[in-house]
């Protein structure tokens, strides 16, 4: 069992603890009382490591467990979390882009419409999902359901996970930036509630296409940024990506503030929903169950507002950010 | 997304315009007398490409004499995440301001062209490469919340690699807040032009530039969302010939129109004459 789990470098002390116990299962059987004392000695063990481990954490170690490979991803949230899921398919001008799943669902008995990013597990699949990097035309899905949504008021709930919008020709001649210009603007002008959770990889202008939120909140170890560490640091250090290592990676994640919780301390998101110990990718049952809480909390506050008192304050969240005054 | 992204292959094909009497032009690699090029508003006179020009040399271009008021002048960033790796944003901030006598990547305020009172937001590439921070997104939101509330036309000129990486998660951030402020204005039925420079990329191509209500773009401008090297090594292609440049965007429905420098302040004046009935007006006399 264990060994089927990717473990991150410094994830490495808990795996090998965690192998020693499931070989230690085989050979107990359950019948051996001295082995079966040993493993729950070591089960302690292995869990006070991972709490250590995961009390020191760095924003770079955290962007790894944001991109882990067993993470939950969007579909997995909805199959946890919501009942009736009906995907719906397609932009209406040109194609319906895997990367990006949306559809109509209930959250605790609640219809809303649900739409994120989707990367994919096995190869092929990722493959098709692009690796969840978006084309336009998977921006303009998302705003025609966000728009249907707001014709039958239900609250939108967007779930972000992506390294960035699809840097590719075909993507430039349907027009990326434009697409994304449009999501950014109407969704200040929706009529019904909107949550975004960064669930695991908030990559740049193509996350925000699908973060403008009346709350904004963040997964424990997600993370959310203007660009990748790794492409801030061949900017800093002025070499290609491949000339430099984990040592810039660390202080260049350090330095863009990404985590929760800097985001948090900087006004940015509105609340960090904690994952198990070890990551959503341990426990994704967990996990799920912390993200339906937190979504209902936040729909049953924003139920309660007009829809006027909703637009106001979403334009004045975003608007306060690096509001500056003249000295 | 971020400006220095592209900045490799966008330096590559530019030659800054030296001292010296002679200048080599970016597309055509002519060597062109200097003043030929200033007299020509930095028009190339063999192949027609549109030199940057800074946001000061614009706002003259394109306003009625002296009519421009600025909005903001003196806004400073305040360095929101204390970036300090490899150089020090904030000092690298004023030795810019000194070396350029540029207070920021953006100058707006409010001027009349062709008679018409307008707000205006012009950003400057030699700044930082027009990168947006938080200043560049409060100059913008400023004029275009003022533009709401008197009801005047917006006007944009970008120019801009994109987001500005060294206020990270506050300069995504403005891309969101200049969007919110364009949303109020389209609400509103006010008018907004947005022009596109060379070159207009990432943070700022992908919120205010293209939501313009009219989208022009000058000559040869390279327009684009990821600059043209991160494709390259995405796709491990070379990339088509006129590939995001402002003809391309013509071609694939994406601008309203391409516009010589020397025919702009006419085309906006146009425009204004015709959408911008209902706004407020004033007639401008030297
Ligand atoms: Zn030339």
């Amino acid at each position: 069992m264990n060994n089927m789990h990717h473990y991150l470098d410094f994830e490495k002390p808990v795996a090998e603890l965690e192998s020693k116990i499931a070989d230690l299962k085989n050979l107990a059987d359950g019948k051996d009382m001295n082995i079966s004392s040993e493993i729950t000695k070591l089960e302690k063990k292995a869990d006070e490591l991972r709490a250590d481990i995961f009390s020191k954490i760095t924003p770079w170690q955290k962007t790894l467990i944001a991109r882990h490979p067993e993470r939950p991803y969007t579909l997995d949230y909805i199959n946890m979390i919501m009942e009736d899921f009906l995907e719906l398919h397609g932009d209406r001008h040109y194609a319906d882009d895997p990367a990006i799943v949306s559809g109509i669902a209930k959250l605790q008995g609640i219809p809303v419409a649900i739409i994120g990013h989707q990367k994919g597990r096995s190869t092929g699949d990722r493959i098709k999902r692009n690796f969840g990097q978006p084309h336009p035309e998977g921006y303009r899905k998302s705003l025609r359901i966000m728009k249907l949504a707001e014709r039958f008021s239900m609250p939108i709930i967007t779930l972000i996970d992506t390294p960035g919008a699809y840097p590719g020709i075909e993507a430039e001649e349907r027009g990326q930036a434009g697409a994304i210009a449009d999501n950014l603007m109407e969704m200040f002008t929706l009529k019904t509630p909107i949550i975004a959770v960064i669930i695991g990889e908030g990559g740049s202008g193509g996350a925000l296409a699908l973060a403008i939120g009346d709350r904004v909140l963040m997964m424990e170890h997600s993370v959310y940024s203007v660009i990748s560490p790794e492409g801030c640091a061949a900017i800093l250090w002025n070499k290609s990506e491949t000339a430099i290592g984990q040592n810039e990676y660390e202080k260049a994640a350090d330095a863009l503030k990404i985590t929760s919780s800097n985001l948090k301390d900087l006004g940015i998101i509105d609340e960090i929903i904690p994952e198990p110990l070890g990551g959503a990718h341990r426990d994704h049952q967990t996990a799920a169950s912390s993200l339906s809480d937190a979504l209902k909390l936040h729909m049953d506050q924003l139920n309660e507002k007009s829809s006027e008192e909703l637009l106001e304050s979403r334009y004045n969240k975003f608007r306060l950010i690096g509001k500056l005054q003249e000295q | 997304m971020a400006w220095f992204k592209k900045s490799k292959k966008i330096e590559s094909r530019t030659v800054k315009v030296p001292e010296g009497l002679w200048v080599k032009c970016n597309s055509c690699k002519e060597i062109i007398y200097r003043k030929e090029v200033d007299r020509n508003l930095k028009i190339c006179p063999k192949c027609n490409y549109h030199f940057r020009i800074s946001a000061k040399e614009r706002i003259s271009l394109l306003i009625d004499d002296e009519s421009f008021i600025e909005l903001g002048r003196d806004l400073k960033s305040e360095d929101p995440l204390n970036f300090k790796v490899q150089s020090i944003y904030k000092e690298k901030l004023s030795a810019l301001k000194r070396k350029t006598n540029i207070n920021e990547a953006a100058s707006a305020g409010t001027a009349s062209i062709e008679g018409k009172k307008v707000y205006i937001v012009v950003l400057d590439f030699s700044f930082m490469g027009g990168s947006m921070g938080s200043v560049v997104g409060e100059k913008f939101v400023l004029a275009a919340e003022r533009a709401a509330a008197e009801n005047i036309p917006l006007i944009s000129v970008a120019s801009s690699g994109g987001a500005r990486m060294h206020e990270g998660i506050v300069s995504l951030m403005q891309m969101a807040k200049t969007s919110a402020a364009v949303a109020k204005l389209k609400t509103a039925g006010i008018p907004y032009i947005s022009v596109l420079a060379d070159p207009t990329f990432g943070g700022v191509s992908a919120s205010f530039a293209m939501l313009g209500d009219i989208i022009i773009a000058e000559p040869k401008s390279l327009i684009g969302f990821a600059g043209p090297r991160v494709i390259e090594q995405t796709i491990k292609q070379q990339l088509p010939e006129n590939f995001q440049t402002a003809e391309f965007l013509l071609e694939h429905g994406m601008i309203d129109m391409i516009i010589n420098r020397k025919d702009l302040k006419q085309t906006i004046g146009k425009i204004l004459s015709m959408v911008a009935l209902k706004t407020a007006s004033v007639t401008y006399t030297s």
